[in-house]
């Protein structure tokens, strides 16, 4: 295969926010995801749990809850409104004011939504096809609703508050039930204690959290309180519990998740009885939010990562799906590489950074260090306009132009890189406002962007002033919109794909619509044009390889031989989806794609591995002659040594570019966890 | 084993300014072995007594006239030939004080050198390869000289060799980077050409030497990537063929001289004797990238025997004379005595621990005023022990026997004066300088005594011992004689200090000590030392039974009791535990314990030990391998005393005994009713040893590991790798 000089660059300073607030959408299995810096993800759970929409966030939207009715989600925030999102264009579509002060939760349940504000009562919203509509407040209580739950009936509403939890008669309104939490041990009296989080279950049983580590049992029927565990010194801050009422899971400051079941705690007893049975550590920080689905415990907090752990009394033990998951990295490229300039575009959601890469003369043998000759030197810290958050950037091949694009406007700019200079483009054409994925031609002369609908936008780019040339449109029903976008090489083809799992290939030549690849199940998650062979290559969240020709409109022979022999099983084990493909210049059969802990260059000339072939080999092969090796290599060369990886590309001079974030680093920058006495410290 | 003693100055040098050349154009032996020539570059001839280093007489050339070669002494005519500008041969006597009035001829031809040997005629070699007797040439010294070589071959080095009936010049040239031989054989004429072989590209020798032995002529010649090659040439086989092709020259490789890095440049082989090589501009092996050194290599041992370190530049020169190496080196030429003694194979090995043992330096061999006068104060050390010093300096005030006339007494005379003789001879020389004479005297000892049945000289022989210079195969006879006298403690100090004891002998010597009643053994006097250590041993309480590095030892008295499954074998074992159990007690006496100890410490080899080990009687056997149990127990219950610098056998030595004791006499021992409780215990000893070596293999697995974990870098916010794909 041959040796290949890296550029090892850890200076992107990415860093995610914290998991503030999540949903679970069991009919259409899809998680939603709110940050502290008010974004919001998607992400399929029947799909390999890709992370299929991201919303960026907005300054001053803090996100405290979030809560699906139907197929529509709502948010409630301190900023006190009530948003709802377009989830085919991923942007908000319409923000309500509750006039409550900021709100601490919402819950929803039929046509109604319930949203617990600061000023002590609880709002009623009616539902309705196109908005929301104020109804009513229910008893306006003194202190703020921190937290809410239906009873599944839909006729009472328990509500968490400062030292006590009401019910109320959501028909009435009235408050039926007043339970005092009392509060922790020790603690002083004028600090109250918070119910966290509260639980109505369908047999009048309520569960509530709260800051004094206590999860308690109560009999919402006669409101008095049947058990009480204390879980943990610090706070208790979610809970979660299962479609079918007989599993709870509360998560703690501690980062730990604690699930109860509901079993008779001896074997010939029949009364059955809240009882702890299991601990899961996963987050080092607190745990702010929690979902139970019907088979895992998904969980997130502080710590930025969403952590789904199968609870093994409801998987298949030893398969792909007992395997705990930690989404770290957003399924999707935040770094941008020119090819030719040797430039790189950090995206972070605030501003973006441009990066020159270092130069080395030194040659040297596998494994060295060669000495840095020029160091990699930040060009731009480019801020953003306005309060919405990035959403998506790029940047020319050639490294003259930039663009990014929020949910409401789209800037492009011209650069200079010999004196550095930057100048904005300000005639973009009037109407093109917004993106959600952006692309350049291979030779910077057109800028593609994802609009609205599933449409893609085609500027010409010169340099007094950028043109509107074409939108092109799918033919098809679906109005999702693109999330990746591939030119081609040779500026003949565009491929598009959305979370639909459509992928159109457009000929740029006659602004048509070329092709469309046969549609699979589940969504692409990379793909690229192969410059020399006109195939696009395309991976999928479940970690298929397709290899499309745009000439024949037909999977290739090798794509084909590749679904027929099926691929190896590791490589379908991996968790991590591929964020990026890339070809070799120099040999059109080499393919490079990369995920969150390898990458790997496909040999479409060489064997494709078998089951029983050992996948990860490069240190067998290594280890070996030269003659032998031939016998013992395959088509997947993949390579491990770098870890945490945010890109991988192939630069013009043939050396690669790998953005590794390692972390430890993410790690070393969160706020210091509550302190833990640990044994011998 | 060969030595080099402390130099001294024979006079200085005028090197020439860049200390290309060393000034000294040649060296020649005199009248005597204490008389040398020393012909400078320049224009002087000097001669000088070597043991008083005072010049005698000097002669110089005028001045614009140069010597060209070497003058030599032609001890026949008792005169001085010289050759002055080529082709001007003088010829002087020590009576003439100038040499422009001394008697000159000039020939037709440039004369390369003259040469003359002890008891030889000069002989005349002209640059152009002819050879003249000097008489034959002065005859008519206009006479045409032929040309022999080649064009653009050149003489680089002569030499001239005496033999029983002929005279022969030798001399090799270079044409064209082939280098060849040629012997001139004189009266009659013949001559002989031959070619050495070549070694690297661009290699020329960079120093010959000759020498005659056993009718042979052998060349010594050094290459400047340290190869020491040897050719010989028959004397007798050569026929006069003129004009024949060059025959190859066959030669063997003697040494592989270290060189460091690069090439020798200034550097010189001198064969001394038949197996040894002084050198000198090459690096001694273990003292660094110098090259200012002289070395004395045992070319049959491929063993370096002696260096010393020579001050200043080596100019790549070097002659030697009766025992004597001349070398320039820096300023001044320095004469170094040298001996060379025959050499064994124990006394070749030998040099090295020798170095590690004693730390003093050689001592001078050239009396120094200082020392005879002030001898008291420069070596207060040596006059401490009263007695012996005292016969000593009546004996050195009395004329004193030589080495020779010692040797000669031990032939004849009584017991008590060949002590008494012998003493005096070991106190009064330095050891280093008895060095040799040592094995002489010790052999010329143990081969009287074992002519003689009445005599014996116990004392002297441990004296010799004890000079440690001796090894068994210098004196091979000499623990058999011991061991037939029942003289144990010389065969103690033979133990402890020959490394070179035949198993047959080792065997001897223990069936003798093991067979030998305790009584008999406690009347011995031994080593002090070792009896101690021995005494230690054996009183030494058990030690607590416990962790020994993680290794516990009652683990065996458990396998023990599983092999046996028996309970009644258990209650005995609580009973040992509560009595002193019979392991515990040594089987053997003090005294022969410390003999068998002795033998435990021995080198050997098992291969060889194991045929003379079936010799044993299966009693000795079992006695044998109780005190080997006995020590084992003593070992692994931590009662060892720790005593440093003191000799006791190791642990490893004892398994391996046992091992090979278990080995010879199995089958014996299998059929001994006495040895069953004894062999049952070895077993377990085993078992527990074998479970120790796997802990600790997979100890030094784990540890294997954690060398192979690799140190994670720091890669810092950036750099720049390659990587390789397979």
């Amino acid at each position: 295969m041959g040796e290949f000089k890296v550029h090892r660059v850890r200076f992107f300073d990415y860093m995610p926010t914290a998991i503030r607030a999540m949903a679970f959408n069991s009919r259409t299995e899809r998680l939603a995801v709110a940050r502290t810096d008010g974004a919001l993800e998607i992400f399929n759970f029947a799909d390999n749990y890709f992370q299929e929409k991201v919303i960026p966030g907005q300054d001053g939207r803090a996100v405290e809850a979030l809560c699906w009715v139907g197929r529509r989600l709502f948010s409630g925030g301190l900023n006190g409104e009530i948003t709802e999102y377009d989830l085919e264009n991923l942007r908000p579509r319409y923000t309500v004011e509750a006039y409550g002060g900021p709100i601490w939760t919402i819950s929803g349940k039929g046509t109604l939504l319930a949203v617990g504000c600061e000023d002590g009562t609880v709002k009623m919203f009616e539902i309705l096809e196109q908005r929301i509509q104020f109804q009513r407040n229910l008893d306006r209580q003194k202190g703020r609703i921190i937290s809410l739950s239906w009873h599944p009936s839909g006729s009472l509403i328990a509500a968490g508050m400062m030292d006590m939890i009401r019910i109320f008669d959501a028909e009435t309104g009235r408050a039926t039930h007043r339970l005092l939490v009392e509060r922790g041990v020790g603690a002083p009296k004028s600090k109250g204690v918070v119910v966290w989080s509260v639980v109505f279950l369908s047999d009048h049983t309520i569960i509530s959290s709260d800051s004094a580590g206590k999860v308690q049992i109560w009999d919402g029927l006669t409101g008095t309180l049947v058990r009480t565990h204390l879980v943990t010194k610090w706070d208790v801050l979610a809970l979660s519990v299962s479609q079918d009422e007989s599993s709870l899971i509360a998560g703690t400051s501690e980062g730990t998740v604690v699930q109860f079941q509901f079993i008779s705690s001896t074997v010939d007893r029949q009364e059955k009885d809240w009882v702890r049975t299991r601990t899961f550590k996963n987050h080092s920080h607190d745990v702010r939010a929690l979902v139970h689905t019907d088979t895992a415990v998904v969980s997130g907090g502080m710590d930025t990562q969403l952590v789904v752990r199968p609870l093994l009394d409801k998987v298949e033990k030893n398969t792909h799906e007992s395997a705990m998951r930690k989404v770290a990295f957003p399924h999707r490229s935040l770094v941008c590489c020119a090819k030719k300039a040797g430039l790189l575009l950090f995206q972070f959601p605030d501003h973006l950074e441009l990066w020159r890469l270092g130069d080395s003369d030194g040659h040297g043998k596998p494994d060295d260090i060669l000495p840095v000759k020029r160091k990699p030197e930040k060009l731009i810290q480019l801020k953003r306009k306005g309060e919405d958050h990035i959403c998506c950037s790029a940047l020319s091949p050639c490294g003259g132009w930039l663009a990014y694009s929020t949910v409401t406007s789209l800037r492009l700019y011209r650069l200079q890189n010999n004196n550095i200079s930057i100048t904005k483009v300000s005639k973009l054409p009037k109407d093109r406002r917004s993106a959600h994925q952006l692309c350049f031609s291979t030779d910077s002369s057109k800028l593609f962007a994802s609009s609205s609908n599933g449409s893609v936008v085609v500027v010409a780019l010169s340099q007094p002033e950028c043109r509107y040339l074409h939108t092109l449109k799918p033919k098809s029903g679906s109005r999702q919109t693109v999330h990746l976008l591939a030119a081609s090489e040779d500026g003949k083809w565009l491929a598009t794909a959305n979370t639909d799992c459509e992928i159109h290939v457009y000929s740029l030549g006659k602004l048509t619509l070329h092709c469309t690849v046969p549609v699979y199940s589940s969504c692409p998650t990379a793909m690229a044009i192969n410059p020399t062979t006109s195939n696009l290559v395309v991976v999928h969240a479940d970690q298929q390889i397709f290899e499309y020709s745009l000439v024949q409109k037909e999977y290739t022979a090798w794509s084909r031989r590749l679904q027929k022999q099926g691929l190896h099983y590791l490589w379908l084990e991996r968790d991590t989806p591929i964020t990026h493909v890339a070809f070799n210049p120099k040999n059109p059969a080499h393919i490079i794609l990369h995920d969150m802990f390898m990458f790997c260059i496909i040999d479409q000339s060489l064997p494709l591995p078998e089951a029983k072939n050992v996948l990860y080999n490069q240190m067998t092969l290594r280890s070996l002659p030269e003659p032998e090796r031939i016998r013992h290599s395959h088509a997947f060369k993949i390579c491990k040594n770098f870890q945490h990886l945010m890109c991988v590309s192939l630069l013009e001079d043939h050396s690669l570019v790998v953005v590794e974030r390692p972390l430890l680093d993410i790690m070393s920058q969160l706020p210091a966890p509550v302190r833990q006495k640990k044994f011998a410290t | 084993m060969a030595a080099l003693y402390e130099g001294y100055t024979l006079c200085g040098l005028a090197p020439a300014q860049n200390l290309s050349n060393s000034g000294i154009h040649g060296v020649e032996a005199e009248r005597d072995s204490d008389h040398v020539v020393v012909t400078d570059s320049t224009r002087s001839v000097t001669i000088y007594k070597v043991s008083d280093q005072k010049p005698l007489n000097s002669w110089t050339v005028k001045q614009g006239q140069t010597l060209t070669s070497p003058a030599v002494y032609n001890s026949q005519s008792k005169e001085y030939v010289a050759v002055s500008d080529s082709k001007v041969i003088r010829i002087w006597k020590e009576a003439d004080i100038l040499l422009e009035k001394a008697f000159k001829a000039t020939v037709s031809s440039d004369v390369w050198r003259v040469h003359c040997v002890a008891g030889g005629e000069p002989v005349v070699l002209f640059h152009r390869g002819a050879v003249r007797l000097l008489d034959s040439l002065l005859s008519a010294p206009q006479q045409p000289i032929e040309e022999v070589l080649a064009q653009e071959e050149a003489i680089r080095w002569s030499t001239n060799i005496v033999t029983e009936s002929h005279t022969f010049v030798i001399f090799t040239t270079e044409q064209k980077g082939d280098h060849f031989l040629y012997l001139q054989r004189l009266n009659p004429n013949t001559l002989q050409r031959y070619r050495l072989e070549r070694e690297e590209p661009g290699l020329s020798p960079l120093s010959f030497s000759a020498s005659y032995r056993d009718k042979h002529i052998r060349l010594l010649y050094l290459y400047p990537n340290g190869h020491v090659y040897q050719s010989v040439v028959s004397v007798r086989g050569l026929v006069a063929d003129e004009g024949a092709q060059a025959l190859p020259l066959p030669r063997s490789l003697l040494l592989g001289l270290p060189v460091g890095e690069g090439l020798l440049e200034a550097a010189s082989a001198q064969a001394l004797d038949e197996a040894h090589v002084a050198v000198v501009g090459v690096p001694h092996p273990s003292a660094g990238s110098g090259n200012d050194f002289l070395c004395i290599w045992n070319t049959n041992f491929q063993t370096l025997q002696a260096g010393k370190e020579m001050a200043g530049k080596i100019y790549g020169q070097l002659w030697s004379f009766c025992n004597k190496l001349v070398i320039p080196h820096g300023k001044t030429l320095s004469v170094i005595p040298y001996e060379c003694p025959k050499s064994s194979l124990a006394s070749a090995l030998g040099k090295l621990r020798q170095v590690k043992t004693d730390e003093f330096d050689a001592p001078t061999s050239v009396p120094s005023w200082n020392n005879i006068l002030h001898e008291e104060k420069a070596h207060p050390s040596r006059t401490v022990d009263t007695r012996k010093t005292r016969t000593n300096r009546k004996s050195q005030s009395a004329p004193s026997l030589t080495n020779y006339q010692v040797l000669e007494l031990i032939k004849t005379a009584p017991v008590e004066e060949v002590q008494r003789e012998v003493e005096v001879l070991l106190s009064r020389t330095d050891i280093q300088d008895l060095h040799p004479s040592v094995g002489q005297l010790a052999s010329a000892l143990v081969s009287r005594s074992l002519a003689d049945p009445a005599f014996y000289t116990p004392g002297s022989l441990v004296s010799l011992v004890h000079t440690r210079c001796l090894c068994h195969s210098v004196c091979p006879d000499l623990v058999l004689l011991a061991l037939e006298r029942k003289d144990y403690f010389l065969c103690q100090l033979c133990l402890q200090f020959f490394p070179d004891i035949p198993e047959a002998v080792t065997c001897a010597c223990l069936k003798a000590f093991i067979s030998m009643s305790d009584v008999d053994a406690e009347k011995l006097s031994l080593d002090p030392d070792s009896v101690s250590f021995t005494e230690t041993l054996i009183d030494a309480e058990c030690g607590p039974v416990g962790l020994l590095n993680g290794f516990t030892s009652t683990s065996a008295d458990g396998d023990r009791s599983d092999g046996l499954g028996e309970g009644d074998t258990r209650a005995q074992q609580d009973e040992e535990k509560t009595s002193s159990p019979p392991e515990q007690i040594c089987p053997v006496g003090l005294h022969k314990a410390v003999l068998l100890n002795e033998v435990l410490q021995t080198a050997y080899s098992d291969s060889f030990l194991l045929p003379h080990l079936k010799d044993l009687s299966s009693q000795n056997v079992v006695l044998f391998l109780q005190y080997l149990q006995f020590l084992y127990i003593k070992y692994t219950h931590g009662a060892v005393p720790q005593m440093h610098g003191l000799r006791s056998p190791s642990l490893t030595q004892i398994m391996d005994w046992v091992c090979l004791l278990l080995d010879a006499h199995f089958t014996v021992l299998v059929m001994t009713p006495e040895a069953k409780g004894l062999l049952l215990n070895l077993h377990s000893f085993v078992k527990s040893q074998v479970r120790l070596v796997s802990e600790l293999g997979k100890l030094e697995g784990s540890l294997q590991e954690l060398k192979k974990m690799k140190v994670k870098k720091d890669v810092g916010q950036y750099s720049i790798e390659i990587i390789e794909l397979f």
